[in-house]
């Protein structure tokens, strides 16, 4: 596969840490990556992102007070570009074996090293057609607030359908199932997913 | 499960008790706007089909605080997206009975409910097929009688169950008692194979009939079914003014009178205890013709002996004279009646005929009570006769009769039920073949036991809480039936339950008074085919 656009650094039965091959090319928060550990590609979405610098160590110092503009600041220091790195985290929402698609965690994580490649148009709609995934990612432990994550999520799901508005409205009442004596976590979820 | 486009299914059954009945979930494409209290519904139980009734309807939501803070009015996707799932619409349905799934409804028809659906059972719209299987087709015995409110379907009543046992129709004044009786005697007329002694008080069943407020007069019996009504009259002067094709005058004789109908008008006649205590003394001294001999006993030393020799005070012979100067002054009492009318009454009830005996300008209770009373006992006397005749195996048993009263709770009422022959024959049912169609607007001054030995009863608007509960009395879900009893228009709706049938159903009398009825009721009798053959017969 052609459009690799990261590297599997970290892994757990519930997540996966990536490495971007290029600075600042992270996919967008919420939107559906996989990576492959035969025989099962292993889905998740991104749930977080960070870019910082390679050494733990050594901070970054502002470079640009004399430039007129931040993409200028990089092009003085192209040293930059091999200082910093961009990595995302992704929360596992399924897995596909063959062409079957299951809504639940995989037996095996994912690998280390692992090629991580952007979710295909198909397989974003057919987690979008059956919904089961959302109450794996409402009950996920990560570092942005799940009702943030989940509304991300499902607003980039909504660009492949045909239907957005419809996706969205059927989406908000699988939520209140899921959310149910919960309203204000229901009402926060429903209040991001305005397109 | 036959889910299909047609009538789709309202929702499913949540949770729910025989007692109570169950509570329903409304599917989110279902619109609680679109339900009505008192539609009927199936639920589709995983053996049984029951068939129940809408009790309630309300508003649910999964979580409180959604009611403490709505979705603000401009959102509109939140609104979307609660309703019907964490929003939804409730119905209560009151299951009623079972209408497939057990042999017994096959073969015995629909069953009254002991248990309640199960969990997640769907609901439908009651369709025409189920109320058909419920309510029955019109047919040989079934008589169509109106409409179930809000439905189309055919409200029928199997005619023969319906006079195995007396009934009753109640309601306030004016909301329409008259046209159903009308429309029930016809039903009778035509498929019951009863016939009927109408006590007529208001001159309504015979010939014309005058619609509520008077507007307009509507045909009555006699017009439409000439050949099986025969109209007899107390009153022949009124009776000819009006036009009236009567068929027979009754005259009533002094000694046709007995103590037990004086007894009965004791509270009319303002009688004494002890003046009707009198009353039997001086028949059994007298004989038959008690009545003309007390009332020529004079204020001589002889009359003095006898009420001596009786011990009859002489203030309470007085009050009794009183009493007995009030009935003699009435028209159509006479020293000796040249028919026995009695006798003519039953010939045309033996040959099928149906009577109606109407008062004329004797409108007063007094009139009333004496007339039924006296010509009820004896007619009931035949009938007992015939029957244990026919019992020991001689003849044919009597044609069954039904004896229609009106303002019966004056025959009714715990203090002379014991003593009159309608409470007889109210305790008694069909022993001896004859029952009783009792009309009034008081049901809670007609004795409780008489109340309860009522078969069927039908109910127009009663608004007094305790006729409500005397006609609701000893119907299971009373409470709830409250409420749609007094909910009822106050014209032309009415409420049926009891022995004939299956379920309590409020539903729309059919129409009468228009040529288009006259129609529908003659062609039903066949009177129309007759008349068709008539004409036939004689051009062959």
């Amino acid at each position: 596969m052609e459009n690799k656009i990261a590297e599997v650094i970290a892994a757990g039965s519930t997540g996966f840490t990536a490495e971007c091959y290029e600075l600042f090319h992270i996919p967008p928060l919420g939107s559906l990556v996989f990576t492959v550990n035969p025989p099962l590609e292993i889905i998740g979405v991104v749930c977080e992102a960070k870019t910082e610098g390679i050494e733990p160590g050594r901070k970054p110092a502002a470079r640009g007070k004399d430039e007129a503009t931040d993409e200028a600041v990089y092009r003085t220091s192209p040293q930059l570009a091999k200082l910093l790195r961009s990595e995302f985290t992704a929360v596992v929402i399924g897995h596909k074996n063959g062409d079957k698609i299951y809504p639940y965690l995989p037996p095996r994580p994912a690998r280390l090293h692992g090629f991580v490649y952007p979710g295909p148009t198909e397989t974003v709609k057919s987690f979008g057609d059956s919904l089961d995934f959302l109450s794996l990612l409402a009950n996920a432990d990560t570092a942005t607030p799940a009702e943030e994550l989940t509304a991300a999520v499902l607003r980039e799901m909504s660009r492949v359908q045909t239907d957005p508005a419809a996706f969205l409205l059927k989406a908000g009442k699988k939520l209140t199932t899921i959310y149910s004596g919960d309203y204000a976590k229901l009402k926060a979820v429903l209040g991001r997913l305005s397109l | 499960m036959n889910e299909n486009k047609a009538n789709p299914a309202l929702g499913m059954v949540v949770s729910g008790s025989v007692e109570k009945g169950t509570e329903v979930r409304l599917d989110a494409a279902a619109s609680v706007e679109d339900m009505v209290v008192g539609r009927y519904v199936t639920i589709e139980g995983k053996k049984r089909r029951f068939f129940g009734m809408i009790t309630d309807i309300s508003l649910g939501v999964t979580d409180p605080e959604i009611a403490i803070s709505p979705p603000e009015t401009n959102d509109t996707f939140t609104a979307a997206v609660l309703e019907g799932t964490a929003t939804f619409g409730a119905l209560h349905v009151l299951p009623m009975l079972t209408i497939g799934g057990e042999a017994s409804t096959v073969t015995d028809g629909p069953q009254p409910v002991k248990t309640v659906p199960s969990h997640f059972s769907r609901v439908h719209l009651a369709t025409e097929n189920d109320m058909e299987i419920v309510f029955g087709k019109e047919d040989a015995n079934r008589f169509f009688i109106g409409n179930p409110l809000d439905m189309e379907t055919r409200l029928c009543l199997d005619l023969e169950t319906l006079v195995k046992r007396s009934n009753g129709i109640f309601g306030k004044s004016g909301t329409g008692k008259t046209f159903l009786t009308r429309i029930l005697l016809i039903g009778m007329l035509q498929k019951s194979r009863a016939v009927n002694l109408i006590f007529d008080m208001h001159n309504e069943y015979g010939w014309m009939g005058t619609s509520e407020g008077g507007q307009r007069q509507v045909k009555a019996l006699k017009q439409l079914f000439p050949e099986k009504v025969a109209v007899f009259t107390l009153d022949e002067e009124n009776s000819r003014r009006r036009g009236v094709s009567t068929d027979a005058v009754v005259k009533i004789g002094f000694e046709e009178i007995d103590p037990e109908d004086i007894g009965l008008l004791r509270q009319t006649l303002n009688l004494t205890e002890a003046a009707v205590e009198a009353v039997y003394q001086l028949r059994r001294k007298m004989g038959r013709s008690w009545m003309q001999q007390t009332l020529d006993l004079g204020d001589s030393e002889e009359t003095k002996k006898l009420l001596e020799e009786l011990s009859i005070h002489e203030s309470t012979f007085q009050n009794l004279k009183r009493g007995l100067g009030t009935i003699r002054r009435l028209p159509f009492i006479v020293a000796r009646s040249p028919v026995d009318a009695v006798k003519s009454i039953m010939d045309y009830l033996d040959r099928g005929m149906n009577v109606v005996l109407e008062f004329g300008r004797f409108r007063d209770i007094t009139a009333y009570v004496l007339v039924a009373n006296m010509l009820a006992r004896r007619i009931y006397a035949r009938y007992q006769e015939k029957m244990e005749a026919s019992m020991a195996g001689n003849i044919a048993p009597p044609t069954p009769l039904v004896i229609t009263i009106e303002e019966a709770h004056k025959f009714l009422n715990p203090e002379v039920a014991p003593r009159t022959i309608f409470g007889t024959i109210a305790r008694e049912m069909r022993k001896y073949n004859v029952t009783l169609l009792v009309i009034d607007q008081r049901p809670s001054a007609i004795d409780e036991e008489i109340m309860s030995q009522m078969g069927t009863k039908i109910t127009c608007l009663l608004d007094n809480e305790r006729d409500i509960d005397a006609v609701l009395a000893g119907v299971s879900g009373k409470n709830e039936l409250k409420t749609v009893l007094a909910r009822l228009a106050p014209k032309q709706q009415a409420l049926i339950f009891g022995h004939a049938v299956p379920m309590l159903v409020p539903f729309r009398p059919r129409d009468w008074g228009t040529t288009e009825s006259y129609k529908e009721f003659t062609q039903e009798g066949g009177t129309m085919a007759k008349a068709e053959k008539d004409i036939k017969d004689l051009f062959d």
